[in-house]
C-alpha cells in the first residue's frame, strides 16, 4: 500500500485529529455536567424529578446518536435557534456547537448512570455523618459524596471519553472536519479509496490506546493514594 | 426547661411500628444510656432525634425549638449543635483526619483555617491521637477511627453529643480506649444519649439508664435501681441475659 500521499496531507490528518479529540473533551465535559445533575435528580425523593431523568435517559439511550445529531443541526435552526457563526479552528464553529451539543447530550445519558452507580456505591453512613455535622444536603453531596463517587467511576468515565472519540466520527456526516470527515477529503483527493482510512483508524486507535492506558495509571495512583 | 423533651414519638417502618409513643426528657449535662435487646428502637430512637429518621408523629423540642419544625427552624443549624457518633465510624474516607475534623467547622460555623486547625489539634490531643492528624481513616484501626469521629463531632462545639452504639463495630481490645474518651466527656459535663451494649459502662458513666424493648421504654432510673432492683419483668429477663444474674 502507498502511503506517499501523507507528504502533502499529513495536516489534515493532525488538524482532524485535533478536531476530534476537541469535540470528545466538550462532549464529555458537559456530558459531565449533565450527567451529575440527571443522576442527582434521578435520586431524588421526589416522583416528578424522577421521571424526567429516567425519560431523558431512556429516550436518549432508545434512539440512534445520528437522529439525535440531526434534529440538533437541523431541527434547531428551523425552529429558529441559530449556532453563533463565526470561525474557529478553520471552519464553522456553529458546526462544531451542533456536534458538541448533541453529542454531549448524548454522552450525558450514559454518564448519569455511571453517576447514579457511583453516588449509590458511596456507604450511606457518609452522607448521615455530613448530614449530622450539620451539612445542607447539596454541600454533602459535593464534598463528601461526589469526590468519592468521582473516585470509584473514573475508569469508567475514561471508557466513556473513549466511546465518544469513537462515536464522535459521526459528526463528519454534518461537514465537521473531524478526523474522518478529513480522511475522507484525502480520498477523494487523492483518488485512493483505502489507505487514508487505515491511517484515520491507526490514529484513533493510538488516541483511545494511549487513553485506556493513562486511564488505567490514573487508576493505580488512586488505588495508593 | 430541659434540653432535650420528647413528647409522643412515633416511628413506623412501614407497616411495623418501632417506636411507640415514647416520653423522655433529657437535662443538660445528664448522661443517659439506652439499652435493651436488638430491634427494640434505641437506634431509631436516637437517630430520631436529629432526623436522621423522619419521626412518624410526636415531637422532639431541643434547646426550646421543635426540630420537626422546618417552617421556623433550621435542622441543618439544630444539628450543629447535636454531635453525632455512628457505630461504623463513618469518617469521610476521602479526607485525612484533620480535613475530616476541619471541613463542617470551616464550613459551616465560618472558622479560619488556622482556628479550626488548632481547635482540631486540642481535640486530638484530648484522645490521644495527635500524631494522626495526616493519616487517613483507612490507615487507622477501629478503635482510632471512632475517636476520631468523636473529635469530628466535638468540633462543631455541640451542646449534646448522641452516640449510636459506638464500640460495637470495634475489636474488644480497642473499646477501652474508646470507653475512655467517653468517660471523660461525661466527667467535662457533656450532656450524652449513648445507645450501647457495655453495661459496665453504662453502670459507671450513667446518671440515668433506660431500658427499650419493642418500641417503648420499660424501666428507667438511676444505674443502682436499673441494675439492682428493676421492675419490670422483660427488665429483669433482658439483664439476666446481658449480665447472668437475677
Amino acid at each position: 500500500m502507498d502511503f506517499s500521499f501523507l507528504g502533502d496531507y499529513k495536516y489534515f490528518f493532525i488538524n482532524g485529529t485535533r478536531i476530534t479529540i476537541m469535540l470528545a473533551f466538550f462532549a464529555v465535559l458537559f456530558g459531565i455536567m449533565i450527567g451529575i445533575i440527571l443522576a442527582m435528580l434521578k435520586i431524588s425523593h421526589n416522583k416528578i424529578l424522577r421521571a424526567i431523568a429516567s425519560s431523558y435517559i431512556e429516550f436518549i439511550r432508545g434512539t440512534p446518536l445520528l437522529v439525535q445529531l440531526f434534529i440538533i443541526y437541523y431541527g434547531l435552526p428551523y425552529l429558529g435557534i441559530q449556532f453563533p457563526d463565526f470561525p474557529l479552528f478553520g471552519q464553522n464553529i456553529g458546526d462544531f456547537m451542533a456536534g458538541v451539543i448533541a453529542m454531549s447530550i448524548n454522552s450525558g445519558a450514559y454518564v448519569a448512570e455511571i453517576f447514579r452507580a457511583g453516588i449509590q456505591a458511596v456507604d450511606k453512613g457518609q452522607m448521615e455523618a455530613a448530614r449530622s455535622l450539620g451539612m445542607p444536603y447539596l454541600m454533602a453531596m459535593k464534598k463528601i459524596i461526589l469526590p468519592q463517587a468521582f473516585k470509584n467511576i473514573l475508569p469508567a468515565l475514561g471508557n466513556e471519553f473513549i466511546v465518544v472519540i469513537k462515536e464522535s466520527a459521526i459528526v463528519s456526516i454534518i461537514g465537521i472536519h473531524d478526523l474522518m470527515y478529513n480522511a475522507d477529503t484525502v480520498r477523494g483527493n487523492t483518488y485512493k479509496p483505502f489507505a487514508p482510512l487505515i491511517v484515520a483508524a491507526l490514529i484513533y486507535f493510538v488516541v483511545t490506546f494511549t487513553l485506556s492506558k493513562f486511564v488505567g495509571l490514573l487508576e493505580k495512583r488512586m488505588d495508593t493514594a | 426547661m430541659s434540653m432535650i423533651e420528647i413528647s409522643d414519638l412515633n416511628k413506623y417502618f412501614g407497616k411495623l411500628h418501632v417506636l411507640k409513643g415514647i416520653d423522655l426528657k433529657v437535662e443538660t449535662g445528664e448522661v443517659v444510656v439506652v439499652i435493651g435487646p436488638s430491634g427494640s428502637g434505641k437506634s431509631t430512637l436516637l437517630r430520631c432525634l436529629n432526623r436522621l429518621e423522619e419521626p412518624s408523629s410526636g415531637d422532639i423540642v431541643f434547646e426550646g425549638l421543635s426540630i420537626l419544625d422546618d417552617e421556623n427552624n433550621d435542622i441543618n443549624k439544630l444539628r450543629q449543635k447535636m454531635g453525632m457518633v455512628f457505630q461504623q465510624f463513618n469518617l469521610f474516607n476521602h479526607m485525612d483526619v484533620m480535613e475530616n475534623i476541619t471541613l463542617a467547622p470551616i464550613k459551616l460555623k465560618n472558622l479560619k483555617q488556622a482556628e479550626a486547625v488548632s481547635v482540631a489539634r486540642d481535640l486530638l490531643d484530648k484522645v490521644g491521637l495527635l500524631e494522626k492528624e495526616k493519616a487517613y481513616p483507612a490507615q487507622l484501626s477501629g478503635g482510632q477511627q471512632q475517636r476520631i469521629a468523636i473529635a469530628r463531632a466535638l468540633a462543631m462545639s455541640p451542646d449534646v453529643m448522641l452516640f449510636d452504639e459506638p464500640t460495637s463495630a470495634l475489636d474488644p481490645e480497642m473499646v477501652g480506649d474508646v470507653l475512655k474518651v467517653m468517660k471523660d466527656l461525661a466527667a467535662e459535663g457533656m450532656t450524652m444519649i449513648i445507645v450501647t451494649h457495655e453495661m459496665s459502662f453504662a453502670r459507671d458513666v450513667a446518671d440515668r439508664v433506660l431500658i427499650m424493648d419493642e418500641g417503648i421504654i420499660i424501666e428507667e432510673g438511676n444505674p443502682q435501681k436499673i441494675f439492682n432492683q428493676p421492675e419490670h419483668p422483660r427488665a429483669k429477663d433482658f439483664l439476666s441475659r446481658v449480665l447472668g444474674i437475677f
